[in-house]
Formats: C-alpha cells, sequence, structure tokens
C-alpha cells in the first residue's frame, strides 16, 4: 500500500511539476500585464498575421497527411509488394532526423545555391524564405504522424471485412467508404489530432526556412521567440498562451469525441472484430 | 430458393501447388451439402471460387444455369459465412444485416422491416444496438448468418462455420442451422472438417482429399461403403490391419484369421473399427487385455496377441454386463470390416466367419 501510494505521488508530482506548472506560469505571464494589455498584445496585427499563417500551413498539411496516410495504410496492409518494408522504414525518418536538419536540407535543395536554386530563380519561383518552403518543412516533420497511427491499425484488422463486403455485393468505392475508412477513422482521428498539434506548434524546421520576417513569415511559434528576443515578454506569452490554448481545446475535442462513441471506439479497438 | 450449383472441371493452383485439380461437383437444388476434408484438401478454395473471391485457372462455375466464372460477386446472389465471422467491427448489429440492403439502396422501410425479420429469425432482437465486440461466439455467428441472408441469396456457402466456437455452443447452433434450413429450403454448402458435424447435418457429404473429390452420397452410404483408404481413415477409428485372401477367407499376416471376403486370392489392406471387434472371454483365449478406458457412455478395451494390438469399443453398460478385466484372456471376433486391395481402392465387405457368428449368438 504504501509502495502504491508513493508511485502514485510521485507520477501526479512529477506532472504537476514539468506539465500543469508551465502551463499555468504561461498564462500567469500573458496575463501579467492585466487583461488588457493581453488583448492588444494578441490583437497586434503582426501577430493575427501569425495566427494566419500558422493555420494555412496547418489546412494544407494535415490534409495532405492524411490523404498520404489512408494510401499508405491502404497498400501497406493489403499488398506485398517489393520496397514495401523499406516505405515502412521511410515513414519514421522524419522522427529520428532533427527537424533543424529536415530544414537544412530544404534549403540545400532549393535555396538559392541549392540543387535546384538556379532552375527556380531563373523561374522565378520563391520556396525558401517563403510560404512554400514552410509547408514543405511542416510536411517532411508531420509527414509520420497519421501513417504510423493507421498502419498498424490496418495491418492487425487484416482483410476480412473487405472479403465479407464483397461478397455482400459491395463495390471498390463502397468498400472503401463504408468498410475500409470507417473500420480505421480513430486511428485517423488521433493521428489529425497529433499531426495537426505539430504542424501548428512546429518551430525548429520551419525556423531555418523562414525569412523570419515578423508580420510575413512568421508563424505563431516563430512569433513568440521573435517576441520574447525584443523583450516583449508579455506578449510572447500571450502568444505562447495561444498555443497552449490549441494545445487544451485539441485535450478537451479529443476527450469528448472519445466519450461520446466510447461503445465504438471499444469495439473498434477490440483486436478482432470477430 | 433453390438453385442448383454445378463445377465442370474447375482447377486452381497457387504458386505452383495445385489446390483444386479438376473437380467437377453437382449441388442439388435446396440440398444441404457439406465438404468434408483435412486442411488443405482445396474445399475453402472451392467455396471462395463459388463466390467469387477467388478465380478458376479453368473451368466453368454456374449457378441455376448462369455460367459465373467472370461475373463479379455482386451478380452472383451468394450469401458467405466467413469463419471467422468478419462482422463490419465499426457497425452495429443492425447496420451488419442491414449492409449488403444499404448496399443496394433499398427504401429505409424495407431495411427495417428485413432487418427486423431476420434479428427474430437468429433470436438477436434485443441486440440490434449493439456492435460485434459485445456479442458471444455464437450470437457472433447468427449475425454472420444473418447478414449472408439479407439480400436474399440464391445459395449459401459457409466456411467451417461453427470452427471458432465450443463445443455446446456448436451443437446448438448446429441444430439450429439445420431447422433454418428445413424452413428455408435455400441451396447450402458448407465446409468442414468435422466428420461427427457433416454427417450430422449435411443430407448429402462431399470429401475432398488432395484438391479431389474422394467420394460423394449420404452420411450413411458413406460410412457404410468408404471408396477408398483415405475415407474410410478420416471417418473415424480403424484398426488397420496387413492381411492377405486365401480361397475367399482373409487371414492377417500376423497369422489369424479375419473373416469372408469376396476379394480374390492375394494381399490386402483390411480395415475394422473398432465397435467390430468383440472381445469374449475365454480362459484359452489367445488375445489378452492390456488396457481398458472408460470415457462417459463409450468404453475402449485394447487387446493384444503376439506383437498385434488392436482397439475395440463397446458401450460402458455392455461392458460391465461382460465382466472384462484387464489382463483377462479372450477370444476375439470381428462382427465385419472392409478389405481394400493394396493400392487401397476397391473395397469389399468383410464378413464374420461361421465359427465366430456362432460364438457370437450364444
Amino acid at each position: 500500500m504504501g509502495v502504491r501510494n508513493l508511485l502514485i505521488g510521485t507520477a501526479l508530482a512529477f506532472m504537476a511539476l514539468f506539465l500543469l506548472l508551465p502551463l499555468v506560469i504561461v498564462f500567469a505571464q500573458a496575463l501579467s500585464a492585466g487583461f488588457g494589455a493581453y488583448l492588444t498584445a494578441i490583437t497586434d496585427p503582426n501577430v493575427g498575421d501569425a495566427i494566419w499563417l500558422t493555420l494555412i500551413i496547418a489546412v494544407i498539411v494535415v490534409p495532405a497527411n492524411l490523404v498520404f496516410g489512408v494510401c499508405a495504410s491502404w497498400c501497406i496492409a493489403r499488398f506485398k509488394f517489393a520496397g514495401r518494408d523499406l516505405l515502412i522504414t521511410l515513414i519514421d525518418l522524419p522522427f529520428s532526423i532533427s527537424p533543424v536538419i529536415a530544414g537544412l536540407l530544404e534549403v540545400l535543395l532549393f535555396g538559392l545555391n541549392g540543387l535546384f536554386g538556379a532552375w527556380l530563380s531563373a523561374h522565378n519561383i520563391q520556396i525558401i524564405f517563403a510560404l512554400p518552403g514552410m509547408v514543405l518543412a511542416t510536411l517532411f516533420v508531420t509527414f509520420p504522424f497519421v501513417a504510423r497511427e493507421v498502419i498498424p491499425l490496418a495491418q492487425e484488422q487484416g482483410n476480412d471485412e473487405e472479403e465479407a463486403a464483397v461478397t455482400l455485393g459491395a463495390s471498390g468505392l463502397q468498400i472503401f467508404w463504408r468498410v475500409s475508412l470507417p473500420k480505421i477513422r480513430w486511428g485517423l482521428f488521433y493521428g489529425v489530432l497529433l499531426c495537426n498539434a505539430r504542424a501548428m506548434g512546429e518551430f525548429g524546421a520551419v525556423s531555418v526556412v523562414s525569412g523570419k520576417v515578423f508580420g510575413e513569415t512568421d508563424t505563431l511559434s516563430l512569433a513568440v521567440e521573435s517576441l520574447y528576443e525584443s523583450y516583449e515578454i508579455q506578449a510572447a506569452f500571450a502568444c505562447a498562451s495561444l498555443l497552449a490554448m490549441l494545445a487544451l481545446v485539441t485535450l478537451v475535442l479529443k476527450a469528448a469525441l472519445e466519450w461520446w462513441h466510447r461503445d465504438e471506439i471499444h469495439a473498434v479497438r477490440h483486436k478482432k472484430a470477430a | 430458393m433453390t438453385t442448383e450449383i454445378d463445377l465442370t472441371h474447375v482447377s486452381r493452383a497457387f504458386g505452383g501447388h495445385l489446390v483444386l485439380d479438376n473437380v467437377s461437383l453437382h449441388v442439388r437444388p435446396g440440398e444441404l451439402l457439406a465438404l468434408l476434408g483435412p486442411s488443405g484438401s482445396g474445399k475453402t478454395t472451392l467455396l471462395r471460387l463459388i463466390a467469387g473471391l477467388d478465380q478458376p485457372d479453368t473451368g466453368i462455375i454456374t449457378i441455376g444455369q448462369d455460367d459465373l466464372t467472370a461475373r463479379h460477386p455482386k451478380e452472383r446472389g451468394v450469401g458467405f459465412v466467413f469463419q471467422h465471422y468478419a462482422l463490419f467491427r465499426h457497425m452495429t448489429v443492425f447496420e451488419n444485416i442491414a449492409f449488403a440492403l444499404r448496399i443496394r439502396k433499398a427504401p429505409k422501410a424495407e431495411v427495417k422491416a428485413r432487418v427486423n425479420e431476420l434479428l427474430k429469425l437468429i433470436q438477436l432482437e434485443t441486440l440490434a444496438s449493439r456492435f460485434p465486440a459485445q456479442l458471444s461466439g455464437g450470437q457472433r455467428q447468427r449475425v454472420a448468418l444473418a447478414r449472408a441472408l439479407a439480400s436474399q441469396p440464391r445459395v449459401l456457402l459457409l466456411d467451417e462455420p461453427f470452427g471458432a466456437l465450443d463445443a455446446v455452443v456448436r451443437r446448438d447452433l448446429r441444430r439450429w442451422l439445420r431447422q433454418l434450413h428445413e424452413e428455408m429450403h435455400i441451396t447450402t454448402l458448407f465446409v468442414t472438417h468435422d466428420q461427427e458435424e457433416a454427417f450430422d447435418l449435411a443430407d448429402r457429404v462431399v470429401i475432398m482429399n488432395g484438391g479431389k473429390i474422394c467420394q460423394q452420397g449420404t452420411p450413411i452410404d458413406i460410412y457404410q461403403s468408404p471408396a477408398n483408404v483415405f475415407v474410410h481413415e478420416f471417418l473415424g477409428e480403424s484398426n488397420p490391419i496387413p492381411s492377405h485372401v486365401i480361397g475367399g477367407i482373409v487371414h492377417a499376416n500376423a497369422g489369424f484369421p479375419l473373416g469372408e471376403t469376396p476379394a480374390p486370392d492375394g494381399p490386402a489392406q483390411t480395415f475394422i473399427r473398432p465397435h467390430h471387434v468383440i472381445a469374449l472371454p475365454n480362459p484359452a483365449g489367445p488375445w489378452r487385455i492390456t488396457r481398458i478406458a472408460a470415457t462417459g457412455a463409450q468404453a475402449r478395451i485394447s487387446v493384444t496377441r503376439n506383437a498385434t494390438t488392436l482397439e475395440a469399443a463397446l458401450t460402458a453398460d455392455a461392458l460391465l454386463d461382460s465382466g472384462l478385466a484387464t489382463g483377462m484372456p479372450v477370444n476375439i471376433v470381428f462382427a465385419g470390416g472392409t478389405v481394400f486391395n493394396p493400392e487401397g481402392t476397391t473395397p469389399l465387405k468383410l464378413a464374420p466367419l461361421k465359427p465366430a457368428l456362432a460364438q457370437l449368438r450364444r
């Protein structure tokens, strides 16, 4: 009994110290100059632009990774093909590479002196220090989130239900929309949440390829740094509080959906429905 | 719903291995047919070919005169029940059963009526809003059956339908399926490796081995006259006795007579089922009881003579009446059996010898 309480106490204390306390401090600092100053900070036009840029990147990156994740899980779970294991390994690559290096790689490819640099500048296309570069960097970093969530699920679930659907007269498209997609939809949902959180919060890779022009190529997380470095501490924490709120909303949304669909989630997570 | 199924010279190979070897089969309208065989005999492949989940390399499959060989499963009118149910895990019981109707864009009211009718049929009306993971194995299998029946298929195919269930549920479900078939008379083909299940349930049994059909017929016909050694051994225990025929009498090579047979002189393989081996107490008997095991209603006796050991079976009651005990010397009488030629074909009946018969009557 004593050991149990000790362990529970340790875990709770650890969580309070490293998860809860920073969250409290972010909001305390953001509101340190009063609610008026807080509102002024987050309604600053440059901060507004940063929010907008962050949203645009997420809106492009999350659906792209969603589609890729579904395609990858579909073919990896269903077919045996040459390069299948290689594909599974490659999907993990962004996890094992530092995001800063990912950003640097992009500069080496698309930068002015990069591999495609001459061609790009000749055609007047700017990737580095502009939105396309930031989207690509975020895409690279968030690549595994959906796929990693969905592929094991699809592999474990196998192909039985699809075969049953065939015998019941379903066409390929009907099977995809009514069977294959719904049975992985909770995995997809978690993957999308994680992917979205990372896409909006990504710093390292985006920092390398962004021009860091506050109000033009700063995302919300880059804005936090810009403001902090120009000694606008309270404004920096105000921006950070927006990111923190995003995380909280994500968590609440996830918990609410899980509670609402608890029967189905339990049913689907069961190793084999059969 | 009375439709026949015909397979004509159907073959299928996987990676150079012939799984179905030139199989022809006629399934009569409205019959309940069992495909019985060991694993790897090709029976599941045959079922999948009929359902359109796989294509034959050569041969023709027809259901009710329509050539289906190149048809999409959708147009075949086949209901398929999988061994592991393959229920849609993200759908409720109701939606699982409704699937085939929704696919066909049936009106909502019609879907509801049909699904409720099927729920009643499988006696699961109260569980319509459950998910498959919340059901027992037997309940899942009934849902799978209702799902397969929803679009009123012309034929019903069941792949080891009771394979994953425990013995009691299995027996109940078997009776229920038999009853259901008697009400609906839908042509039904089911695959099993369980001889008891096949014989209990089916009108006719087809025995498969190595991608070929060994024998087909009613359970009684097959059991009474198995076409070859494989079928005989597959249908239950027997004592294989290397033997030879001289002048219409079969002798064991170990040196004792077995019975009369119309087989020609020469070497033979004789198979005698344990219940045809009858032990009679006799102080001068050449056999000795080495072991007695009672397993509920049945009892088993091992008898030995020199290097030969035979298994005998009788009811537990008969064992009590006989007064047999371990170590007792006995005479053995063979009440029946089957004599095959050395190739294991051309089965002939083994009849008891006249003196043995007299001993039995006494």
